[in-house]
């Protein structure tokens, strides 16, 4: 635990330095920054801020990761050599790269709102999304190490980590939109409910929505999501798939790491 | 001799005075006069029947005189369940300061708190209507006015809840300063001319904050509908005049609100729409005019339904609606100009206020939504953002013809 902790400090000591964080950290400042100056209304800022959200930080988290994985390498391959188990090295380096991406946002994030003292007017809302970034910041930077733990090459690591990107963010939604095309003439509605729980993006999504779309969602197809998503039990559950977004590919890399010929 | 002659002028002025001067009676539970329907009964035109507080349970009081009722420090008159209250027959009645307690609930008969039948020159004011099947019922009456009553209703099911103002061919009626819970309809207007309804407030009613139905040349203003299980429902109406009223959290799968049906040459204006499922549906509405609104985080700001023509929205700000405007066909009759959209992304080179590109409120997600329900669970998705993209630059599902040409860059107060 202790070398845990000693690996994580450098390592959260080394992302800092890389600037792109601090980088990371001024663009939600300024997006939020832009969003209440510009608009005024929190609400239209809340559904900007989630738009951007959902898009940018797994992007961002599947890219940093990986580069910053690759170019870590050596730093790995000459730890291994010192009498320390694999184990703290990649929980340090895992942790080390996802808690200075979180901080960032979280940062970047919540001072606009401290600023312009918005934080009360939508308090739940706030801290729903602020919670959303942060677990997608973990689920990507763990899918990032899946990749780069299996891919040596770089190139195709990186390709590989945006392909995964895109699938999540826009081509898994065009096959939901397709099988609702196809199944038309059946209820879908738990069955949609059950195809989002595969995409940590939709499922943030589709957490905020419950919160910010009400209004809309008060037909038959919106009564039926609120009722799961919009209950305590159907949080719950969200959050618990979105954890096992984290936590199965982190052990997946994390068992083939343990493997890994360097 | 000019004793006499004093005499019979003093005789003469009491016999007189009695003639013409109106009298106080005053019925209290204590007293010689002890209940309402003995004071009628001993009453005549233009008297005041003052009722002193207590409480009185005397079934159903029907008032033929042109009398003037006075409660004291709010007196209760209850029915305990059955029948009606006040069945008023004559012209001139005037009923304060009472409250009005459990009228009947039936199947066959409307029972009211208080009823006025084909009369004129009435006025009901500051009374409290407390559980009753109907409040206020007004039929075939006119010039009368209904004003600062407290109403509340049970609340049941539709079919044992009545409406809270109910007026039935009625004509220049003012409603103004009540509050209404928990009714079917808080305010029911049918067959009413030149009817006024302002600053109202219609709350938790199970069915509409206001019904209003072949009603013409009618104007309500400054009301508040917040949490009706429907909304407000105009319907079969021209010259309908809509102004600084508040429709706030109709929330459910048919809640709007304002829900129009076939209205023509009307105004509605500077009204706020805020968190209703549906702001404003519309349908076989013509040459109704839509300015100066604000529609703020509803569900969809506007339904617009094809059979809907030469409607003129223009200066209406429209914020954080999950969608500003549904349609059902590809056709447009109407004109949309100078209105805000927070979702527009245009410029503005010559500086005129106005963006230089026309604003497409109608995206291709809105219309899919309208044939697969379901595909609800893509809100805000990159997909779909995509799609309504490629769908603005090149139209193909959405109406073509329904844009603002002239989007506004600023919001407008």
């Amino acid at each position: 635990m202790k070398l845990v902790k000693k690996i994580l400090l450098y390592e959260i000591h080394n992302t800092i330095r890389s600037k792109w964080v601090i980088l990371y950290t001024f663009f939600f400042f300024l997006v939020g920054y832009g969003l209440f100056t510009f608009s005024g209304d929190v609400n239209k800022a809340y559904i900007s801020l989630m738009n951007i959200i959902i898009i940018v930080i797994p992007l961002v988290s599947i890219i940093f990761g990986s580069i910053y994985f690759y170019n870590s390498r050596e730093f790995i391959e000459m730890m291994l050599s010192q009498p320390i188990d694999r184990k703290s090295l990649y929980i340090g380096i895992f942790l080390g790269t996802a808690i200075p991406l979180s901080a960032g946002f979280g940062i970047g994030f919540s001072l606009p709102f401290i600023l312009f003292g918005k934080v009360s007017e939508q308090i739940e809302g706030f801290f729903l999304l602020l919670l959303i970034g942060i677990l997608l910041t973990f689920v990507f930077i763990a899918l990032s190490f899946l990749i780069s733990v299996k891919q040596d090459d770089k190139s195709k690591g990186l390709g590989l980590a945006i392909l995964i990107w895109l699938i999540l963010a826009v081509v898994y939604d065009g096959i939901v939109l397709l099988v609702i095309y196809y199944f038309q003439d059946y209820p879908l509605e738990n069955a949609m409910i059950v195809l989002s729980a595969f995409n940590p993006i939709d499922l943030g999504r589709i957490l905020f929505l419950m919160k910010f779309d009400i209004a809309a969602l008060m037909g038959y197809t919106g009564a039926v999501f609120q009722r799961f998503f919009g209950s305590p039990l159907g949080v719950i559950v969200s959050i618990i798939c979105l954890l096992a977004w984290i936590v199965i590919p982190f052990f997946l890399s994390h068992r083939f790491f343990k493997k890994k010929d360097f | 001799m000019i004793n006499q002659i004093k005499l019979i002028f003093i005789l003469s002025f009491i016999l007189f005075s009695s003639l013409t001067f109106s009298k106080e009676i005053i019925v209290s539970s204590t007293g010689s006069i002890n209940s309402i329907l003995k004071a009628i009964s001993q009453s005549n035109d233009y008297d005041t029947i003052l009722i002193k507080q207590g409480e009185y349970a005397e079934g159903n009081i029907i008032v033929n005189k042109k009398l003037t009722f006075i409660g004291e420090s709010y007196p209760i008159i209850d029915a305990k369940g059955i029948g009606e209250i006040f069945t008023v027959t004559s012209n001139e009645v005037h009923i304060s300061g009472l409250v009005i307690k459990n009228s009947g609930v039936s199947f066959l008969e409307e029972n009211a708190g208080i009823r006025l039948e084909e009369v004129k020159g009435c006025s009901i004011t500051n009374n409290r209507f407390i559980n009753n099947f109907f409040a206020i019922y007004l039929a075939k009456s006119a010039d009368c006015i209904i004003n600062g009553n407290y109403i509340e209703g049970v609340k049941k099911r539709e079919a044992n809840s009545g409406n809270g103002i109910h007026l039935w061919y009625c004509r220049d009626i003012t409603i103004e300063n009540n509050k209404i819970l928990d009714h079917r309809d808080g305010i029911y207007f049918e067959f009413v001319r030149k009817g006024k309804i302002l600053n109202n407030h219609s709350e938790n009613n199970l069915r509409y904050g206001l019904h209003f139905m072949f009603s013409d040349s009618c104007e309500y203003a400054r009301n508040t509908f917040v949490n009706n299980g429907a909304g407000v429902a105009v319907m079969y109406t021209k010259n309908v005049l809509m102004t600084d009223n508040h429709f706030s959290k109709n929330w459910g799968p048919a809640s709007y609100g304002i829900l129009l049906k076939d209205i023509s040459d009307s105004k509605i204006e500077k009204n706020i729409f805020d968190e209703n499922s549906i702001g404003l549906y519309m349908e076989g509405c013509n040459r109704v005019t839509i300015e100066k609104n604000n529609f703020t985080k509803n569900g969809w700001a506007l339904k617009l339904m094809a059979n809907s023509m030469g409607n003129y929205f223009y200066d209406n700000n429209f914020i954080a609606n999950s969608f500003d405007i549904s349609t059902n066909s590809r056709q447009n009759f109407n004109t949309f100009e100078k209105n805000y959209w927070a979702e527009y992304n245009g410029y503005d080179i010559d500086k005129d206020g106005f963006g230089d590109i026309p604003f497409r409120p109608v995206t291709m997600f809105s219309m899919m939504i309208e044939s697969h329900p379901t595909s609800l669970v893509l809100l805000h998705s990159l997909f779909i953002d995509i799609l309504n993209i490629a769908e603005s630059i090149i139209p193909a599902i959405t109406p073509e013809a329904l844009t603002d040409p002239k989007p506004r860059m600023r919001m407008l107060n």
